[in-house]
């Protein structure tokens, strides 16, 4: 029998560190070649880890939420013959495995190494210590001081839970009980017949959420936004997309909208170089680049995805439309790659139907602008002294002030619009 | 001309509970009367607890001295000690007087007003004083009468029939004395007559000395009793007592009579409630036994009519009686109090001492409670060789679920002091976790109560 390590794989380029989302192992469990052990994170992209070898689970070397760094030991499995464990491995265990599994060599636990985040293991400690359930008739366990201040504040002792040792009442639990007690006296006097609800949950805010919150607050606390809203014509282009669907739909497959503002968006960028730009506020570099990748927001049931269609210059309406269904779907299922997550010069988002009449989207730094479609509403609108049914749909974009100025961001929306409003010339080089 | 008078408290009795309840309720600025009969202090301060710890101590130093003269290990040379029974009870009775007249000045410095005299009831708001012409009118009445020895209606006391009173009181030695009880009172002062150098015997209808505690814990006082040289009479019963011949009568576990001869008979079987003679019958209070009924605030059945201490029944300890006190002053004063300790401490001083605190094993195991029982000998504490006293042991009880210690029993010299340590870690909730996480002295007896702790947990150091 040996053991047979599996450290944290690098996955992506230059990443030094790897979240541990989930296991799908645990000690004692016995697993076989390709079975998926565990998921990992990197920036936005789920990874699974296959295992190598058959064998038993012997110690898991992190807990999901867990910050790991790239070459640190992720689980130890006992295999047939001789595994793969050096002497300079320090085996990773988990704080209480199965006695018999234990493996021979015992080590400290090694903390996920240098971690940028703070205490990245309290996200995943289990909540507090649910208070100890007493026995209706079980004298309530509290010091005498406790005892008599509940006394004086006209607490019943038997109706407050301990958080202490063995569920003692601490002073700490008697104002808790007590702020708790104020508020349903406060709404008591005005009974409404819905009863109150207090209980709470805690969600422990690791994996994609934990990415996506810390990209946010980045985007907002490093990027100067401004959003600029402009309405735009779209009948044009929805009657052109109808007439598409209607003769090439069978062969070429549906198009929505996307694609038309995918194509807007590489016609109108070769005027605005400085708008499909990534901007390195550290380096002080701003790196326009000529092709163009729409990163394509996604709603999955993780969170906010951005897989991105890359080269949209070069791609048909039909070839777009193709790729973003695909990357959607991957995206949702969890299977995009980590390349098909990155990379992107400018983002497009879009709730469809939901859009609504404006948004302020948030930046996907280092990109400086990101465009945001509102829905499609039919709506009078006044063209040549006459009221007319238009379609009319909102753009809500937002850009990096610090380096797209106001003037630029406006000419480049117009110029969408202008595009979009005469969808004929989208297609004219 | 009769005397009237008007306050807010009124207590009948000057023992720990009266005279505490007093003292807290002038602090609260309560306007209180106290009415006691005979001396302030009660029975514990008078007859009862400190006097016999005066004896029990003039009985140790005394054996003590004897041992030495005997060529005890320690090397130390005296004569044989001869005792002065008066002196002794002189010293004893300096102490009371000490104690008593310190009861009286905390009285007076708070502002409470004594009558001496006996009450007599009226009415829950009326009292009056006999013989002195004095009514007095209460807006709250607190009774501490306490409690009377228990008297055998075969023995009625009386020349060489004693009570406690007298045997706390001794002119001077009996040569022969028989205790008749061996509950605490019994044993207490049948060890110190004994060490005083009576020839003490002690019938107890039980076929244990002190029955009210469990075999473990007693049987280091049965072995010292033995070896003291007391003569037990185990599930005997008394008859009678005949003066002619000086010998109690006494029936064996077969039904056969046996004539003991003595000087001197002590009963020693019990307490109960004073409730005769100063006309409790007026208020018709709700009786729970021969006890008045309370709830846990001391209120009786009557509004405004309260009752502490001896008076309302076990256990008749003066701590409780001084704790149940200070909280009706204090409910009286408008607080919100009401009576709930975890644990009342109770101690034996008996050679060795007993003390018990919270629930013994027994008692868990008859709350439903699953607990770890677990004790440590001081055969295997230092400070107890030191003091030439290996036997006895600290005995812990504690939940198996949570390690919430339940109960303490300690047997040994000086485990009386423990009960400090032992009601705080009750009150204040312990796990056997933090008793094994306290450091205790060393060295001292206190080790033993740490091991005790870190041997539930199954680790003791020392065993």
């Amino acid at each position: 029998m040996g053991t047979h390590v599996i450290k944290m794989p690098d996955i992506g380029e230059g990443i030094a560190e790897v979240e541990l989302a989930q296991w799908h192992v645990k000690v004692g469990d016995l697993v076989v070649e390709d079975q998926v052990l565990a998921d990992v994170m990197t920036d936005k992209a789920m990874v699974d880890i296959p295992s190598p070898v058959h064998g038993k689970v012997i110690a898991l070397g992190g807990q999901p939420g867990e910050v790991m760094a790239v070459g640190s030991i992720l689980i130890s499995i006992e295999v047939e013959g001789a595994g793969n464990l050096k002497a300079s491995d320090q085996l990773v265990k988990e704080p209480a495995p199965i006695k018999e599994a234990a493996p021979a060599v015992a080590a400290p636990k090694v903390e996920a190494a240098p971690v940028v985040e703070s205490k990245p293991a309290a996200a995943c400690r289990p909540a507090p210590q649910a208070p100890v359930a007493r026995d209706a008739d079980e004298r309530p366990l509290a010091s005498p001081a406790v005892r008599k201040h509940a006394l004086d504040l006209g607490i019943q002792l038997r109706l407050v839970q301990g958080s202490g040792p063995a569920g003692r009442i601490l002073h700490e639990d008697l104002d808790a009980y007590l702020a708790q007690g104020t508020q349903s006296a406060r709404s008591g006097s005005a009974p409404s017949g819905y009863a109150e609800h207090h209980d709470e949950e805690q969600i422990p805010v690791i994996g994609m959420r934990r990415k996506i919150a810390q990209r946010m607050q980045e985007a907002t606390q490093r990027a100067a936004h401004f959003s600029y809203v402009e309405e735009i014509d779209v009948t044009a282009v929805e009657e052109l997309r109808a007439h598409l669907n209607e003769k090439h739909g069978a062969s070429r497959g549906k198009l929505t909208l996307l694609p038309f503002l995918v194509r807007a968006l590489v016609v109108a960028l070769r005027d605005f170089p400085q708008i499909n730009a990534r901007y390195d506020d550290e380096a002080q570099v701003i790196t326009r680049h000529g092709a163009v990748h729409v990163g394509v927001a996604t709603q999955s049931d993780v969170g906010l995805m951005v897989p991105v269609v890359k080269h949209a210059e070069a791609r048909s309406l039909w070839d777009s439309a193709a790729e973003i269904s695909r990357l959607a779907t991957a995206a949702r299922n969890g299977k995009a790659a980590r390349d098909e997550l990155s990379g992107s010069t400018i983002t497009l988002t879009s709730l469809g139907a939901l859009g609504g009449i404006v948004s302020t989207p948030v930046l996907n730094l280092p990109e400086v602008a990101i465009v945001g479609v509102n829905k499609i509403v039919e709506r009078p609108m006044v063209i040549k002294g006459q009221i007319v049914i238009r379609k009319m749909m909102n753009l809500s974009s937002s850009f990096d002030h610090r380096v797209v100025d106001g003037m630029d961001a406006a000419l480049f929306i117009q110029a969408i619009r202008g595009l979009l409003e005469q969808p004929a010339s989208l297609f004219i080089e | 001309m009769q005397q009237s008078l008007n306050t807010t408290l009124l207590i009948i009795g000057g023992g720990p509970g009266g005279y505490v309840a007093a003292i807290r309720a002038g602090q609260l600025g309560i306007s209180t009367i106290l009415v006691e009969g005979q001396a302030l202090g009660g029975t514990c301060l008078n007859i009862g607890c400190i006097p016999s710890k005066a004896l029990i101590h003039v009985a140790e130093q005394f054996q003590q001295t004897r041992h030495h003269s005997q060529g005890s290990a320690l090397g130390i040379n005296v004569s044989a000690p001869t005792l002065d029974i008066g002196k002794s009870v002189e010293w004893k009775d300096g102490i009371v007087d000490r104690l008593t007249t310190g009861v009286a000045a905390l009285l007076r410095k708070h502002k409470v007003q004594v009558i001496h005299g006996w009450a007599r009831v009226i009415d829950g708001k009326t009292v009056e004083i006999e013989g002195a012409d004095t009514r007095i009118q209460c807006e709250h009445l607190l009774l501490a009468t306490g409690s009377k020895s228990v008297n055998l209606p075969m023995l009625p006391i009386g020349g060489p029939i004693i009570s406690s009173t007298e045997a706390l009181a001794p002119k001077a030695l009996p040569k022969r004395l028989i205790v008749v009880g061996g509950g605490y009172i019994g044993l207490e002062l049948g060890i110190a007559y004994r060490k005083l150098g009576a020839e003490v015997s002690v019938v107890e209808a039980q076929e244990r000395i002190l029955p009210a505690y469990d075999a473990e814990l007693t049987q280091p006082v049965l072995e010292s009793v033995k070896q003291l040289g007391i003569k037990l009479y185990l599930k005997h019963s008394v008859e009678g007592f005949d003066a002619a011949t000086h010998s109690l009568q006494v029936r064996d576990p077969n039904g056969d009579s046996l004539q003991l001869e003595t000087d001197q008979v002590l009963v020693a079987v019990g307490r109960k409630p004073n409730t005769q003679g100063w006309n409790l019958e007026a208020l018709n209070l709700e009786m729970n036994g021969s006890a008045i009924r309370i709830d846990n605030r001391c209120q009786t059945s009557m509004r405004n009519v309260w009752a502490i201490g001896d008076l309302a029944g076990e256990p008749m300890l003066a701590h409780r009686a001084m704790a149940q006190g200070e909280m009706v002053a204090e409910l009286i004063a408008g607080q919100h109090r009401e009576f709930n300790p975890t644990a009342i401490a109770a101690v034996c001083f008996t050679d060795p001492e007993l003390v018990v605190v919270g629930k013994t094993p027994d008692e868990a195991k008859a709350a439903g409670l699953d607990c770890i029982v677990s004790s440590f000998p001081f055969a295997a504490n230092g400070r107890a060789m030191t003091l030439e006293s290996k036997s006895g042991f600290v005995r812990v009880v504690a939940r198996r679920d949570n390690h919430l210690i339940v109960g303490w029993q300690a047997v040994g010299v000086g485990v009386s002091e423990l009960s400090t340590a032992f009601g705080q870690s009750l009150e204040m909730g312990a796990r056997l976790e933090d008793i094994a996480g306290t450091i205790h002295a060393h060295p001292t007896l206190g080790e033993a109560v740490q091991e005790a702790a870190l041997r539930a947990l199954g680790h003791a150091l020392h065993l």
